[in-house]
């Protein structure tokens, strides 16, 4: 019994404080990286662009040589719906497309920022995906699909999408939220991602329809019919 | 009843409203897996069920029906013990069997709403009233405040009681995880139209649960439940205990890092994110050589052979599960393709299973062992095939499962995310690959093996005991 007493390093009592003393500290370090954080993430803050910024400009995701990813890019004048927003317009019509994505619960088909369930497309990047075809038609496809997904075939699978109710305020709204989330700096994630081509309409604009049309994954096209 | 009777009397007041949590607790079971192989279905045909009850909706309560069953589990070991380890009885049992009937009516109420309503219109009288939409914890805020006031009174039972009577040091050290357990929940329960900033509290109430909070959880249980079956010294127990909590707290709490690689967050959480996450399988290999070394040391002799059949494998499975999976896929330069994929669910899979369920089993059958009359559960027990061939079941089904939802991540970080970039045309080429659809079809099989572990499993725990009519071995205690 002695002997188990000269064991400091085994006894209870040193065991507890040790448990006491990592625990606090790990909690503090965990608050001030929280403040931080916090600060970061706040919209209009250093990684989510505020509310009106995402809606009433291009959102692009390029290559980053010095972060060595791609990173989104707030580029030229294009607001959402042809209409310029204020900032407090903005959040509002972000805030009732998040809560149309809660309460239709799209997080337990889809993934968004990657987290969420894996039986339908991750939503992070939805707004630049290349499947909605052009720049031009892109938001009315967007509208259209969430309104009516089910006679619209997704995948050489055979998953459908379920009709939700979405109404065509709510389908707007949602479009809205996930411009602006593809707007968010998610260090990188999705990796490798070609975003739609959203260069300006030049002459050249019919090849580009052109090879979206005779593209031979075009069944994958969501916004296709 | 049977030859040795119930003797329920001999339960004192907490065991009792244990045994009643227990039996909710096995229903919710049964439902996470019946909605479980709905969702699995739907991968293989798609058009089944289609309309009626979407995968969204099979795989919502296939979580949550997980969740509940398992706080019920863990709610109902601790009313177990609670008497037992504080030498006293239990302070406010008449409110903590009120709180049983209203949690439990709560669950019903919540379910029928998912599988009836299922869906709102886009504003906040739906995550009020529908559904919350926040994978895990889709209940909507009535309920969570409806949770959170059940945990409070829950909180008053054990803190109530250990004060009354001797804090032993399982009973501090789950004093204070159920003060974080309850804290933590409140992190959850707010609004925000920022994803991010969403996303950022709710891996608080996730991880800070999982990996955390409830990880001392079950260390506390396995504690109690050594004692009772092995008659490991109290001494050995407990300084294992605080070892593990120092380690679990000491990686968990930081690990939360390995949620913010890709939400928004800034770039400092990949470096404190992948170190600490690395380092928690660590506390879970005490774990296994602190179970295993006792189990050895007392020779395998216990009072409960199912019992602790149960605890080895929550050894095991916490460290496979969480432990091994878990770092297979948590560091940011191997998490950016996996992150989202199936991976995730083939770790989910073997965490859940291996870390909790294994746990709140062993404890079904440490109190069946009591409610049948303190009966004979040590070897050449009567109809010893079922709890044999159900833990069996039961594993050959997970590990089919996992390993059949590992291959189809293989197959998808590689397609979807390293391919094609992620884009929803590489999403379906992915999941349209016959690597992907081998994985969904075994996955598949591996649920009909589990369920047939669970039926067995239910039909051994409504009978072990029932014909015995030798005492309880006894083992040499503290």
């Amino acid at each position: 019994m002695s002997q188990t007493q000269a064991l400091w390093w085994a006894s209870e009592s040193f065991w507890r404080k040790t448990a006491i003393w990592v625990t606090a500290g790990s909690f503090v370090v965990l608050i001030f990286l929280t403040f931080d954080t916090v600060k970061q993430i706040t919209a209009g803050g250093k990684r989510v662009p505020a509310y009106a910024t995402a809606l009433n400009n291009r959102i692009d995701y390029v290559f980053d040589d010095k972060r060595n990813f791609q990173v989104p890019v707030i580029g030229p004048e294009e607001p959402l719906f042809g209409k310029k927003l204020t900032e407090a317009e903005a959040e509002a019509l972000v805030s009732h497309g998040k809560l149309t994505t809660q309460a239709k619960n799209c997080m337990d088909c889809h993934t968004l920022l990657g987290n969420g369930a894996y039986f339908a497309p991750d939503l992070t990047k939805a707004w630049l995906d290349p499947a909605w075809g052009s720049k031009e038609s892109r938001e009315q496809s967007m509208v259209e699909f969430l309104m009516n997904p089910t006679d619209k075939l997704h995948n050489a699978l055979g998953r459908r999408m379920p009709n939700l109710g979405i109404t065509e305020e709510e389908a707007h709204a949602t479009v809205a939220f996930l411009k602006w989330m593809s707007s968010i700096d998610t260090n990188g994630f999705p990796a490798n991602f070609k975003p739609i081509d959203q260069a300006d309409p030049e002459p050249a604009a019919e090849p580009v329809a052109e090879t979206a049309a005779a593209d031979p994954a075009a069944d994958a096209d969501p916004a296709q019919q | 009843m049977a030859a040795i009777g119930l003797s329920p009397a001999t339960l004192n007041g907490g065991q009792k409203l244990a045994m009643k949590y227990f039996t909710v607790a096995i229903a919710l079971f049964g439902a996470q897996v019946l909605f479980g192989l709905l969702a699995g279905l739907q991968y293989i045909y798609p058009d089944f069920l289609y309309g009626i009850l979407d995968f969204s909706v099979n795989r919502m309560l296939h979580i949550n029906a997980m969740v509940v069953w398992l706080l019920f589990g863990f709610i109902g070991s601790v009313y177990w013990l609670l008497e037992d380890e504080a030498g006293v009885p239990i302070v406010g049992i008449g409110l903590a069997n009120l709180i049983f009937w209203i949690f439990t009516l709560a669950v019903v109420v919540v379910v029928l709403v998912f599988l009836l309503v299922q869906v709102g219109p886009g504003e906040q009288s739906s995550i009020w009233l529908i559904n919350e939409g926040r994978e895990y914890i889709e209940a909507p805020r009535w309920a969570d405040i409806g949770i959170v006031v059940c945990v409070l009174a829950f909180f008053y039972n054990v803190a109530g009681t250990f004060m009354k009577g001797k804090f032993t040091n399982i009973g501090g050290v789950l004093v204070m995880d159920l003060v974080a357990l309850a804290g933590i929940y409140l992190a959850g329960m707010y609004y925000t139209p920022n994803i991010s900033m969403d996303q950022h509290w709710w891996w608080w109430v996730i991880h800070l649960w999982v990996e955390a909070t409830w990880e001392v959880l079950v260390g506390c249980l396995m504690a109690y439940g050594l004692i009772k079956t092995m008659g490991v010294r109290r001494k050995i127990v407990e300084t294992w205990l605080y070892i593990e909590v120092a380690l679990m707290f000491g990686s968990g709490i930081l690990g939360l890092g390995h949620h913010y690689f890709w939400i928004g967050t800034p770039e400092y959480w990949f470096t404190i994110g992948g170190f600490f996450s690395a380092l928690e399988p660590v506390p879970l290999v005490a774990m296994v050589v602190h179970a295993v070394f006792d189990a050895g040391h007392h020779k395998l002799k216990s009072t409960n052979n199912p019992a602790l059949a149960w605890i080895i494998a929550q050894a095991f499975g916490n460290f496979l599960g969480a432990g091994v999976w878990g770092f297979m896929h948590t560091l940011p330069q191997i998490n950016l393709y996996t992150h989202g994929t199936q991976w995730t669910a083939s770790h989910g899979h073997l965490a859940f299973f291996g870390a909790y369920a294994t746990m709140v089993i062993a404890f079904l059958y440490i109190a069946l062992q009591k409610w049948r009359g303190d009966v004979y559960m040590s070897g050449n027990l009567m109809g010893a095939w079922k709890w044999k061939w159900a833990i069996f079941l039961l594993h050959a089904g997970m590990i089919t499962m996992v390993m059949a939802l590992l291959i189809s991540g293989y197959e998808q970080s590689q397609i979807e995310r390293a391919v094609e970039g992620s884009s929803w045309m590489g999403y379906f080429a992915a999941q349209g690959h016959r690597w992907f659809m081998q994985g969904m079809f075994w996955r598949q099989i591996g649920g009909w093996v589990f369920t047939a572990g669970f039926v067995l499993l239910a039909w051994d725990l409504m009978t072990i005991g029932k014909r015995e009519t030798r005492p309880a071995l006894q083992v040499q205690g503290e």
